[in-house]
């Protein structure tokens, strides 16, 4: 143990510039995450369109996927064939999945329509793709779980495709272990912080403004060019 | 260095405001979607048919169960031959040319269809048995040309077997010890002990279940399961779901696509599918780099519905400034 310094503790003696690690990431979030920045108050008036819903319904219902998932994982994966209640908080989680699917739909295309790429935008959309897909997987790993003849069905069907990727080495459809242990907490995971990071980079950037009409003497030329402000452009 | 508010306040800049509490959206959204997802929770429950089981199968359809049995003890089943990453064979294995990722990570494991569905459960099962232990000894001993010739030979018998009172019967013929082999395998399947046997493969716990759904995907009962279900891959299978409920339809894509030439007649239809989805999805999301796809949303107007309120003040306002 070293000694103790005789420097009061009050004292605060001018030094070089903050360099931790600490100091790094707080100035970071200080400079593109400030809380008046992540829940705000007040939003640009077109963001009233009912288009909007759709990102904020598929999320709502992500979270009741999540809930009723911890219900089920939390009593095994026997319990709901055999319990009332166990069956009713599993159809409550089929339902979520089937509107978050829906919903997920919804937003990409209504992003899609948008052009939400734009204005430096495209790693929110890659993101969001991203998000999507390993939901996909997730749902999947869900369906192989379920321990009836659904999830026989589908594993003994799914193998074939997945094995001509090479990927049936590491990603057995048939290892009900495997899949259960994907299902319930690494994908989820991975959901939630691929999620975050969509939603962090959608408050960053803020919403992307209207797609703007060519301007009169632009539109000849955007015509025949095909190119415009729905390209992805610089972050 | 400016900050991400002031980069937003500049962005933003010229479009009015209204207030926005985000909390309660989504609040709102939460309980919205909760009684949405009750209500059909309550109203149409989830589906659960019962998992097949090898009891179910050797009861219900035994010479069905017997021909595949026979197939895996003569490791001409579909398993048996099917390659990476469940044996050493190749004949599920699919290629474009010389792309052939299936075979790159080798046979991870390692089915032995003849030991793990048939002579080691009869080794368990045959303590006690005379007949069985002799009839395992005999066909033990016997050479591979001895054993493939009763094998080849009862399997054409099978094509005339009959089935009464759960036992499955064949013409007479010199079949060696498969028959009793065959017996004593669906007398343990009637038990249900053979799909104990088949899971666990001698340990305590168990959660792979590979082995088990293998062996009753080499037979012909378990397809003909999915087929009355609407659930072939042909039958747009991926994305059902057993009865009328709406299965994993966010596949259709995937689905839509063994419906069609040349898929749907390719031996490799799941490796050109897969190739095909791949390049599709890497082409979602790189779509704000690819033009005519990334310039699609400016030329159909749906921005204009979506943002009819914007357009409607622009054209009042003349818009914000420029930048």
């Amino acid at each position: 143990m070293s000694a103790p310094s005789s420097t009061p503790a009050t004292t605060s003696v001018p030094g070089p510039a903050d360099t931790t690690w600490a100091g790094a990431v707080r100035r970071f979030l200080e400079r593109n995450l400030p809380l008046t920045h992540l829940l705000p108050s007040r939003q640009p008036f077109f963001v009233g369109s009912w288009v909007y819903i759709f990102g904020v319904v598929a999320i709502t219902s992500l979270v009741w996927v999540v809930g009723s998932g911890i219900v089920l994982a939390s009593f095994g994966p026997g319990w709901w064939h055999i319990e009332a209640m166990g069956r009713f908080v599993n159809s409550m989680h089929f339902w979520s999945v089937q509107l978050l699917f829906l919903f997920t739909a919804l937003h990409l295309w209504g992003q899609y329509f948008m052009a939400s790429w734009r204005d430096g935008r495209a790693p929110t959309w890659i993101v969001g793709v991203l998000v999507f897909l390993i939901a996909l997987v997730t749902g999947f790993t869900g369906y192989v779980s379920q321990q009836n003849f659904d999830a026989q069905w589908i594993a003994i069907n799914a193998k074939d495709g997945i094995n001509a990727t090479g990927a049936g080495s590491f990603f057995n459809v048939l290892d009900f272990g495997q899949m259960y242990g994907l299902h319930v907490a690494v994908l989820p995971a991975t959901v939630a912080v691929a999620l975050a990071i969509h939603v962090m980079l959608v408050r960053i950037r803020g919403v992307v403004k209207p797609i703007e009409p060519p301007a009169p003497k632009d539109a000849a030329a955007q015509a025949t060019s095909g190119s415009g402000t729905a390209k992805g452009g610089k972050a | 260095m400016s900050t991400a508010a002031e980069r937003q306040e500049a962005y933003h800049r010229g479009i009015p405001t209204v207030r926005f509490d985000l909390i309660r959206e989504f609040f709102l959204a939460l309980a919205g979607s909760g009684l949405v997802i009750l209500v059909l929770a309550l109203l149409m429950s989830s589906p659960d048919d019962p998992s097949v089981t090898i009891q179910q199968w050797s009861q219900q359809d035994p010479v069905d169960f017997v021909t595949t049995a026979t197939s895996e003890l003569g490791g001409t089943s579909f398993s048996a031959t099917y390659g990476p990453p469940y044996t050493d064979g190749t004949d599920a294995v699919q290629a474009v040319g010389p792309f052939a990722p299936q075979a790159w990570f080798g046979n991870a494991v390692h089915l032995d269809t003849a030991q793990e569905f048939v002579l080691g459960p009869l080794g368990m099962a045959a303590p006690g048995n005379p007949e069985l232990t002799a009839a395992l000894a005999t066909y033990k001993a016997a050479d591979a040309a001895t054993q493939q010739a009763w094998l080849t030979a009862y399997t054409d018998a099978l094509g005339s077997a009959t089935a009464a009172d759960g036992q499955v019967t064949v013409p007479a013929g010199d079949y060696g010890p498969v028959p009793v082999l065959m017996v004593n395998l669906l007398a343990i399947g009637h038990t249900g002990g053979l799909d104990g046997l088949v899971l666990s493969g001698g340990n305590f716990y168990a959660t792979n279940y590979t082995a088990p759904l293998l062996f009753l995907g080499d037979g012909g009962y378990f397809p003909a399961l999915g087929e009355s279900q609407h659930m072939l891959g042909s039958q747009w299978g991926m994305m059902n779901e057993t009865g009328s409920y709406p299965g994993q339809a966010w596949l259709w894509l995937f689905s839509m696509w063994y419906q069609v030439p040349p898929f749907n007649t390719a031996p490799n239809a799941d490796l050109l599918v897969v190739m095909l989805m791949g390049l599709l999805t890497l082409g979602l999301i790189l779509v704000p780099f690819i033009p005519i796809l990334r310039d699609i949303p400016r030329w159909i107007p749906i921005h204009r519905l979506i943002w009819r309120d914007y357009y409607r003040w622009r054209r009042t306002h003349g818009g914000p400034p420029a930048g």
